[in-house]
């Protein structure tokens, strides 16, 4: 590509879609916040932030760096998408401000509130299986499944094939890179998938008290139609399942890596909270999503025309270091407010205090029986366009002597 | 650079310098103000950026949007006639020496 960067913003050959950058993205995201406030990925032919303070400014400012044109690399004004579009992450106000009210609504702390015992007991209940049989899959024993139970029960999904919501959205995540491999294999499981998540998202299949049942009542309360209904309970699937696992699956990386820190966390389980959005910050799941100018952009020295794609760089402006301290070290104590992870302004994410008390029983839980974490193989990464995740982590957990769990005999 | 005033429960004040069109709560995060957790980064999710905007100040702060009202019902401390969200308080120069009280805890 010899392509040169329009005007004098600095243009970069960097992929952040290659196997290369997604294995490990941190060393090209410093590049890609060194090269200034706003750059030009040649390759793709799209804008990028990085830095913190450029993400959060186009991050606030809604009415210029747009989603209704998707989050991903195509323009869902001009091509037609896979799916019908998100209603609340593909869409501006006013229609975003109608769709946030009724999860805001859902989502608030008061209302989460119940969850909390049925979450601790769950957690206690997964571990304690866990804890007893010493060496697991943090990924798949612990992660997925302790996700892939409480999520969907609290959504009000029926039990079967959960499995189809890690396909669903590994396909959605993958979906909103480029038309690279990734992106076409994803489309190959799409056809029949689509299917289950339409008919497990319908009213009929979901229980009275879940949050899926409270979207309805807003269909009911005539704040939007049926469908928009669906595709609303849809939006929970794509972005509360995979997301979840992946920090879940970090967090342990991190603390079998950093035996200082899980002590810690053993000596004041309060720490979980602040624990999980350090790890959200430091590993950021959700690598970036797009923006699409809607008139001229002006960002620090550069002015970006009107109908272009800025990818916003979440994972590289937390770890700015003109805004962090020591940004690659991990510190469960960190004031972490202010992180990307989870977005920022009025798109950031509307399920987070949901996956706070997820992971703030799941660590409890594991903080009252583990004494220590130990790798016990190499942990292997699932490559996606979009979402960073591992897909095994072997591990080993010591027990407290007091806590021993001995598996029943036969 | 308009003046903040946080004054907390144990009587003692943080006053911060705060940059025009940014949040009250950022400017609370960048000055370290303790008394502000603001886990949701301003997303308007948590409830935990919950301040008193003293009397004097009420009508140049400005009402409560729908959403808003909404979540002031997640604090962990009574929503008050005066309740805010520090996230959704914009810093003006009108507002140079505004004082806002931080609830006894956010969580
Ligand atoms: S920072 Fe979360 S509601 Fe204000």
């Amino acid at each position: 590509m010899t392509e040169s960067a329009p005007g004098d913003c600095p243009g970069t050959d960097i992929d952040p879609f290659s196997d290369e950058f997604l294995a490990d993205p941190f060393p090209h995201l410093a590049e890609l916040r060194d090269l200034g406030e706003v750059f030009y990925l040649r390759k793709y032919r799209v804008w990028g932030v990085a830095r913190h303070s450029e993400v959060t400014a186009v991050l606030q400012n809604p009415a210029v760096f747009s989603n209704a044109a998707g989050v991903g690399y195509s323009n869902l004004k001009t091509e037609e998408p896979w799916r019908a579009p998100s209603l609340i992450l593909e869409v501006d106000p006013p229609v975003h401000t109608t769709t946030r009210g009724i999860l805001t609504r859902i989502l608030s702390p008061r209302a989460l509130r119940d969850l909390q015992e049925r979450f601790a007991d769950e957690a206690d209940r997964l571990v304690d299986r866990l804890v007893a049989a010493e060496t697991f899959d943090a990924v798949t024993d612990l992660a997925q499944a302790y996700i892939l139970k409480v999520f969907p029960d609290s959504l009000g999904l029926p039990p079967n094939d959960r499995d189809n919501l890690l396909t669903y959205g590994g396909i959605t995540f993958d979906s909103l890179g480029p038309r690279n491999e990734r992106f076409e294999a994803a489309m190959g499981r799409a056809e029949h998938i689509r299917q289950w998540v339409a008919d497990n998202c319908a009213r009929h299949a979901l229980t009275p008290d879940g949050f899926g049942a409270k979207i309805f009542e807003a269909a009911d309360a005539g704040v939007v139609s049926e469908d928009e209904a669906g595709l609303l309970v849809r939006s929970f699937l794509t972005a509360g399942v995979d997301t979840t696992v992946s920090a879940l699956g970090f967090a342990i990386r991190r603390f079998a890596e950093h035996p200082d820190q899980w002590e810690m966390l053993r000596q004041d389980p309060s720490l979980a909270r602040s624990a999980f959005d350090e790890v959200v910050r430091i590993d950021s799941p959700v690598i970036g999503f797009f923006r699409t100018t809607t008139t001229e952009a002006v960002l620090g020295s550069t002015t970006i025309p009107a109908d272009q794609k800025v990818l916003v760089f979440f994972s590289a402006a937390n770890r700015d270091p003109d805004r962090w301290n020591n940004p690659d070290e991990f510190d469960i104590t960190r004031r972490t407010a202010g992180h990307t992870g989870f977005g920022a302004g009025i798109h950031g994410c509307a399920g987070q205090m949901v996956a706070r008390l997820e992971t703030e029983a799941l660590l409890t839980a594991l903080a009252k029986r583990v004494s220590r974490w130990e790798l016990a193989g190499p942990p292997t990464a699932a490559l996606n366009n979009t979402l960073r995740a591992l897909a095994s982590l072997p591990v080993r957990a010591h027990q407290f002597a007091t806590h021993r769990v001995v598996p029943a005999t036969a | 650079m308009p003046k903040v005033t946080f004054l907390h429960n144990d009587g003692t004040e943080d006053v911060v310098d705060t940059d025009p069109g940014t949040s009250l709560m950022q400017a609370a995060m960048l000055g370290g103000v303790a008394g502000i957790v603001a886990e949701c980064g301003g997303s308007m999710m948590c409830a935990t950026c919950h301040v008193y905007v003293s009397e004097d100040w009420m009508e140049k702060v400005g009402g409560r949007s729908e959403m808003e009202e909404d979540m002031l019902e997640s604090t962990a401390e009574p929503c008050r006639p005066n309740s805010r969200l520090s996230c959704q308080i914009s810093v003006s120069e009108d507002l140079d020496g505004l004082i806002v009280e931080t609830p006894r805890t956010q969580l």
